[in-house]
């Protein structure tokens, strides 16, 4: 695939179909132009200054989620989300494996896409991230004080949860769209039926303003489409959701021939407000579901996972008006509204022109009601009715927009491996510059808010190849940033990325650095086998469970001699870190324990299971580097044959 | 007297600060602590300036055998010093206002500031005695044991006013808000001495001028 685009690329550009104004630059300097401007100088955040935004990465098929400061694309942390993560024990230790629950059972890996961060009158606020799984479809919440995952959210009758997880003006909803239809209710049939039979679920998730609690206000089952990507309206068209679609043809099998062969494919505009008036007045249908929501509480350190099984589906016919289509060229995939909420972008992936929709032609266009046929019932709009312009030939394979608040959109280019500065309005394309290689989305911090701040974009790239150092067949993905606070853009700096990057949200650092937690209050830990005072360090017996009730502070446990354990026991090392000083987190291993280690915050209780196979004297010590005693943060437990009559004891400090 | 007896008053009331604000500060700055560690030392007790401070202080103080920091039912300085500092206010006060009404010589005004000072300098001695031993008398046990150049035990008496680097902290003792407001309100008292006294002379020439008119 790769090579059809490489070889598809340089008979381009040998054609010279491509107008490249920099194509001489292109070959010659491979985006090398910082040494001949102030590029570095631009990128260089001094030793212990902080950068002027974070930027939230999706980790792609790594299922994490990355922090990165920009201009520096220096990494602060891997935020785990929907995979598990020895480093931090995330879906190892006893706290955290309900978080990674699912109707299939525990599923330890997720393939993260698209993190969009909350708003409030359609301004970043900073106070939550919410990033979709697209392989077993789930929204997760990341809190933005602990920069943990704090909840997460099955979709049912959802598959290729991919159009997601895009949020509205006041984070009234997070929307989760199928990209897969499927069958709904599952069921076996033959796939060949799929035609007219298969259903395409959107998901309008409702977040409790408060504690950002989500769940499922409705589904809309639309027609059978792959619904790619979705983006809420803004401003004057906020209310409205839309959603980009291929695979109108309805193929079941080779859908890189069969479902590119529509001219126009749709565009699908949700009226989501006039659903849920319809929804709040009794309309809709629960139907039975079964679908996990999993949630992270910050008292008890500890994650719960229930089943739901009901969900409330909508279908579009019984709600007139909520639901139109606007034919948009060949397979759109990205679906982008500008600040301003009038125009909405389809970027055509197959198409060499880029269609951008008038939310008000829109309107006018379903207020007279020049429809041009329908779809399984829902109105068509006629192509030319709602079409605010085209920006012509700007490159090939568009796939994503940005905007920078100040009337022009960037678009990435993935088959011309470059990004595209157009001017809404005109259309007229300003500038253009190559990326090495292969953009997919671009990011703009608050780019596809009301408010973006337009200084950098940074265009995330699927294809490296000779931009690093070679690590073997399997190389990096990267990011890209720009300085496009001038008339062109500059490239300054290029950075690898965990994972495949596919969105990323920037958001001035100043919004959520001052929120963010130091430690967990011990005073405040309700975790049910927390021990709060040295006192209560104990361990108790229950059958051939043992419970160690452990705590820990510069620079030992207590107890750190254990004797009594036997083999064929099952124990329960729950240890609270009792520093409440700010970075003064603790780790505990136990050699041989089939498990990852814990890495525990001040304040805060967790949990890892334990079974001796072997009599013994087997060591546990502090894997983070604490303090100046880190050394002797060492404990030891006496394991003794199972059935002997060794006596339970603990101690500290005696000799 | 009336505007001697008044400053007296305020003067003497300004000491009120210290059972609401810290009389004196002592920060602890490490590479490790860009954000330092803080201990405010008020009348009543020793509280932490952010809120675990205390505990984190003790935490790093365990290393070189320091005790922890006094609770204030460890110290009888906690109890006393309330009491001193209140029933010197209600002393002022008293001598104010018997000053405001001309029932008492400005000299008490005088005679007030120098029992105040007295114990002023009785309290920063006992302060510096107890920085002395929490900083000297260290566990035998201590984990980390370290000498002077000259070879004696390092011990880690903090400074009683100014910086100090001692280890890997940077160390700054100073008087805070209550002691500031002390001191401005002891320096009132001495105002109202002076105003005192001068407003007792021009009385003392008016009745003169009176008298002379009467016997003329």
């Amino acid at each position: 695939m790769k090579k059809t685009i490489n070889i598809l690329v340089s008979l381009i550009m040998v054609a010279g179909l491509v107008s490249c104004n920099n194509g001489g630059n292109k070959r010659g300097n491979k985006g090398k132009g910082g040494l001949a401007t102030n590029a570095a100088e631009k990128v260089y955040v001094a030793p212990g200054d902080h950068d002027e935004f974070y930027a939230f990465m999706s980790g792609g098929f790594s299922g994490q989620l990355a922090v990165y400061g920009l201009p520096s694309g220096r990494l602060f942390k891997v935020i785990p989300v929907f995979s598990q993560d020895p480093e931090k024990a995330y879906g190892y230790n006893e706290e955290s494996k309900a978080m990674l629950e699912t109707s299939y059972g525990f599923v330890p890996w997720g393939d993260a896409h698209h993190p969009d961060i909350s708003q409030t009158n359609g301004e970043l606020d900073g106070r939550w991230v919410f990033i979709n799984e697209n392989n077993t479809p789930r929204i997760a919440r990341i809190d933005l004080t602990t920069f943990e995952t704090a909840e997460i959210l099955e979709i049912p009758n959802s598959a290729g949860n991919h159009s997601s997880s895009f949020v509205t003006e006041n984070t009234e909803y997070v929307v989760a769209g199928t990209r897969f239809s499927v069958p709904v209710p599952q069921r076996d049939m033959p796939i060949k039926d799929y035609k007219g039979n298969f259903k395409g679920a959107l998901s309008f998730i409702t977040v409790d303003p408060k504690s950002g609690s989500m769940s499922i206000k409705f589904q809309l089952m639309m027609p059978g489409f792959d619904y790619d990507l979705s983006h809420p309206g803004r401003d004057k068209s906020h209310g409205w959701f839309f959603f980009t679609t291929y695979n109108t043809e309805e193929a079941n099998t080779l859908l890189e021939v069969n479902a590119s062969q529509n001219d126009k494919d749709f565009i699908a505009a949700v009226n989501w407000k006039k659903i849920e008036e319809y929804v709040n007045n009794g309309g809709g249908t629960k139907v039975p579901a079964n679908y996990a929501h999993n949630v992270y509480n910050d008292e008890t350190h500890s994650a719960t996972s229930t089943m739901l099984k009901e969900v409330l589906t909508v279908n579009p016919l019984d709600v007139p008006g909520a639901v139109f289509f606007l034919p948009t060229p060949k397979s759109p995939h990205g679906c982008d509204v500008d600040p301003t909420g009038e125009y909405i972008v389809g970027n055509g992936k197959l198409s060499a022109d880029l269609t951008v929709h008038s939310f008000t032609k829109m309107l006018a266009a379903i207020e007279n009601k020049k429809f041009d046929g329908e779809a399984y019932g829902i109105p068509i709009l006629k192509f030319e009715d709602v079409l605010a312009g085209i920006v012509k030939q700007p490159g090939l394979g568009p796939l994503h927009t940005e905007f920078d608040g100040k009337g022009n959109a960037y678009t990435s280019f993935f088959i011309s491996s470059e990004v595209v500065k157009w001017k809404l309005g005109t259309w007229e394309v300003e500038d253009r510059q190559p990326v090495f290689y292969s953009v997919g989305h671009v990011m703009i911090p608050g780019g596809n808010s009301r408010k973006p701040f337009g200084k950098y974009l940074v265009s995330l790239n699927k294809i490296t190849k000779d931009r690093y150092l070679p690590t073997g067949p399997e190389v990096t993905q990267s990011a890209q940033l720009f300085d496009i606070s001038g008339d062109k853009m500059e490239l300054l700096l290029d950075f690898p990325t965990i994972g495949e990057p596919h969105y990323a949200a920037g958001i001035p650092a100043d919004i959520i650095a001052k929120n963010s937690k130091q430690i967990f209050k011990l005073s405040e830990n309700k975790h049910p086998y927390a021990t709060l005072t040295d006192g209560d360090a104990r361990v108790e017996r229950k059958g051939n469970e043992v419970h160690i009730y452990m705590t820990m502070i510069r620079s030992h446990f207590n107890p750190d001699n254990i004797e009594g354990v036997k083999v064929g026991d099952k124990v329960f090392f729950h240890v609270t870190n009792h520093e409440q000083d700010y970075d003064v987190p603790h780790g505990i291993s136990m050699i041989g324990a089939n498990t990852s280690e814990l890495l525990i915050m001040p304040g805060q209780t967790e949990t890892f299971v334990w079974y001796p196979k072997q009599p013994g004297i087997w060591p546990f010590y502090c894997p983070d580097f604490c303090s100046a005693l880190h050394q002797e943060m060492q404990g030891y437990v006496r394991v003794s044959p199972a059935g002997s009559g060794t006596e339970l004891k603990w101690s500290l400090g005696e000799d | 007297m009336k505007k001697a007896g008044i400053i007296m008053i305020i003067g003497s009331l300004l000491l009120l600060g210290l059972f609401k604000f810290p009389l004196w500060n002592i920060m602890l700055g490490a590479p490790q602590y860009p954000d330092p560690l803080g201990m405010d030392i008020y009348i009543e007790g020793i509280k932490g300036v952010q809120e675990f401070d205390i505990q984190n202080i003790d935490g790093l103080n365990h290393y070189i055998g320091m005790k922890i920091i006094p609770k204030p039912k460890d110290m009888w300085e906690f109890q006393v010093f309330p009491m001193v500092i209140g029933i010197m206010v209600a002393i002022g006060v008293i001598i104010g206002l018997l000053g405001f009404f001309g029932k008492v010589s400005y000299k008490w005004f005088i005679g007030w500031f120098l029992v105040m000072s007295v114990l002023g300098i009785m309290g920063m001695y006992d302060f510096n005695s107890w920085l002395m031993e929490y900083g000297t008398d260290l566990n035998p046990k201590a984990i980390m044991k370290l000498l002077n150049p000259d070879g004696t035990p390092m011990t880690y008496k903090p400074p009683l006013i100014g910086y100090q680097k001692m280890l890997n902290f940077d160390v700054d003792s100073w008087p805070s808000t209550g002691a500031y407001m002390m001191f401005v309100g002891m320096m009132m008292t001495i105002v109202a001495f002076f105003v005192g006294k001068k407003e007792y002379k021009k009385m003392k020439a008016e009745k003169k001028s009176s008298l002379k008119t009467v016997t003329a």
